[in-house]
């Protein structure tokens, strides 16, 4: 109950909720994710072909926020 | 007018709850003033402490079994509802996440890790006060300090066991904490707590095998987990107890005779110990109308035990025993069973649900009080 508000990450300047990933001009941002099959760190930024570039796996996932998340234990 | 006496049968009568095949019947208590004509049944101190007794059948750390003797169902109901949901103990609360890559689910670990039963210092436990929560009136409620909040803490990773056989098939020994156990979960004192909470006093859980999470290599947990105490009433976690339960001493009256081969099945009817073979003696054969005549040296049926009948009504179903036997359970005999989770020893709790039901008389008589004025 207690999982924080979701954040709309401000477009401006291209710094968002990932923003250690930084952000590479004009193209957007760069976000991590991990591959589905060999776990490897893939770093897309938008335009990207969704594919793991170690394994060419197709599913990819979002890592899990580095944020401190509250629950009740009940 | 002098207030009747019922005669002492008159009273065993009225004190058994009987247990007819299908129903139970004479269940209410009736010693009260006004329900019988002429008697008083008015309530005293002197007349109450001379008929209660107590009498303890085993008294283990974590388990106890003793007998209430003399005392209405709904002061005993009370103290069972007291041990369950009243006396307050130690359970964790509020979990922080910082980090679960594990297949649970962070809500879900975080229930799991909410009814981990855990045990330390009981004076630290008495010396700690209650946490309040923000509530619509008091919207700040209390900040977490030594005398509310206990912190633990659980920061564990899985990693591949490098000197693992390579046939390896059991997780456990191919990787390095693939089960989390709850002997995982550190305990960080602050301030006083470092003075209650030492040594084999610290808060540690109950049962050290209990399973939290399992993990794979690069799975890891990091969290910490602040324990507040609560009442059972609040949640289950929070619950002294794992049973706390009564049962009335069971009564079984012989009323005719049973004997030879009605007596030996007259026994398997019952739990092992509850009902002995006697032969008839030489004297009981020669009284007449004892309905002994002419058996002497047959073996005959006697309740030896009743304490340790379940009351199956089993008797009740046989032709042979119709209007020889008669059930019954003792109304004001109660014979507890307190079962500790572990953080407090069992005799200890009932008598922390004695104190908490004095707190809520002197209380009520307080509320008395000002109502006068």
């Amino acid at each position: 109950m207690s999982r924080e508000a979701y954040q709309v990450p401000s477009s401006m300047g291209g710094q968002t909720a990932f923003g250690d990933a930084g952000a590479s001009g004009l193209d957007g941002p760069m976000v991590a994710y991990l591959c589905g099959e060999c776990n490897a760190r893939v770093s897309l930024k938008r335009g990207d072909q969704i594919r793991c570039k170690e394994c060419g796996h197709r599913v990819l996932y979002k890592e899990r926020t580095k944020r401190m998340v509250q629950f009740e234990a009940r | 007018m002098a207030p009747l006496i019922p005669s002492q049968e008159e009273l065993d009568r009225r004190r058994i709850v009987d247990i007819n095949p299908e129903t139970v019947s004479n269940i209410p208590s009736t010693d009260f003033p006004g329900h019988w004509p002429g008697e008083s049944h008015e309530w005293s101190l002197d007349k109450f402490s001379e008929g209660f007794n107590v009498e303890f059948h085993r008294n283990e750390r974590f388990e106890s079994s003793f007998s209430l003797v003399g005392l209405d169902a709904s002061i005993a109901n009370a103290f069972r509802r007291i041990l369950m949901a009243e006396v307050p103990s130690v359970a964790i609360e509020y979990v922080f996440m910082n980090n679960n890559t594990s297949v649970i689910q962070d809500e879900v670990l975080a229930q799991r890790l909410g009814l981990i039963p855990l045990k330390g210092s009981v004076d630290g436990i008495n010396w700690m006060r209650w946490f309040k929560k923000p509530t619509e009136d008091d919207p700040e409620g209390s900040n977490p300090a030594d005398f509310n909040t206990i912190v633990l803490r659980l920061n564990i990773e899985c990693t591949k066991n490098p000197n693992a056989d390579p046939e390896e098939q059991d997780p456990r020994k191919l990787y390095n904490y693939a089960h989390v156990y709850a002997r995982d979960i550190t305990f960080h004192p602050v301030g006083r707590q470092e003075e209650f909470f030492v040594g084999d006093d610290a808060i540690q859980p109950v049962n050290p095998d209990i399973l939290i999470a399992k993990l794979r290599p690069g799975q890891k947990i990091d969290m910490e987990m602040h324990c507040i105490k609560g009442i059972g009433a609040d949640h289950a976690k929070f619950s002294p107890v794992a049973t706390a339960t009564y049962r009335l001493l069971p009564d079984i009256k012989i009323l005719r005779p049973i004997l030879g081969e009605d007596a030996q099945k007259f026994a398997k009817c019952f739990p092992k110990g509850v009902i002995g073979l006697e032969s008839v003696t030489q004297e009981e054969a020669a009284k007449q109308g004892s309905g002994y005549e002419g058996h002497a040296g047959e073996t005959k049926a006697v309740v030896r035990d009743a304490f340790k009948d379940t009351v199956s009504r089993e008797c009740l179903r046989h032709e042979e025993f119709q209007n020889k036997v008669k059930l019954g359970r003792v109304r004001d005999h109660f014979i507890f069973n307190v079962e500790s989770v572990g953080q407090f020893e069992s005799d200890t709790l009932f008598l922390e649900s004695v104190k908490v039901l004095k707190l809520k008389c002197a209380r009520w008589k307080r509320g008395l009080t000002d109502l006068m004025r």
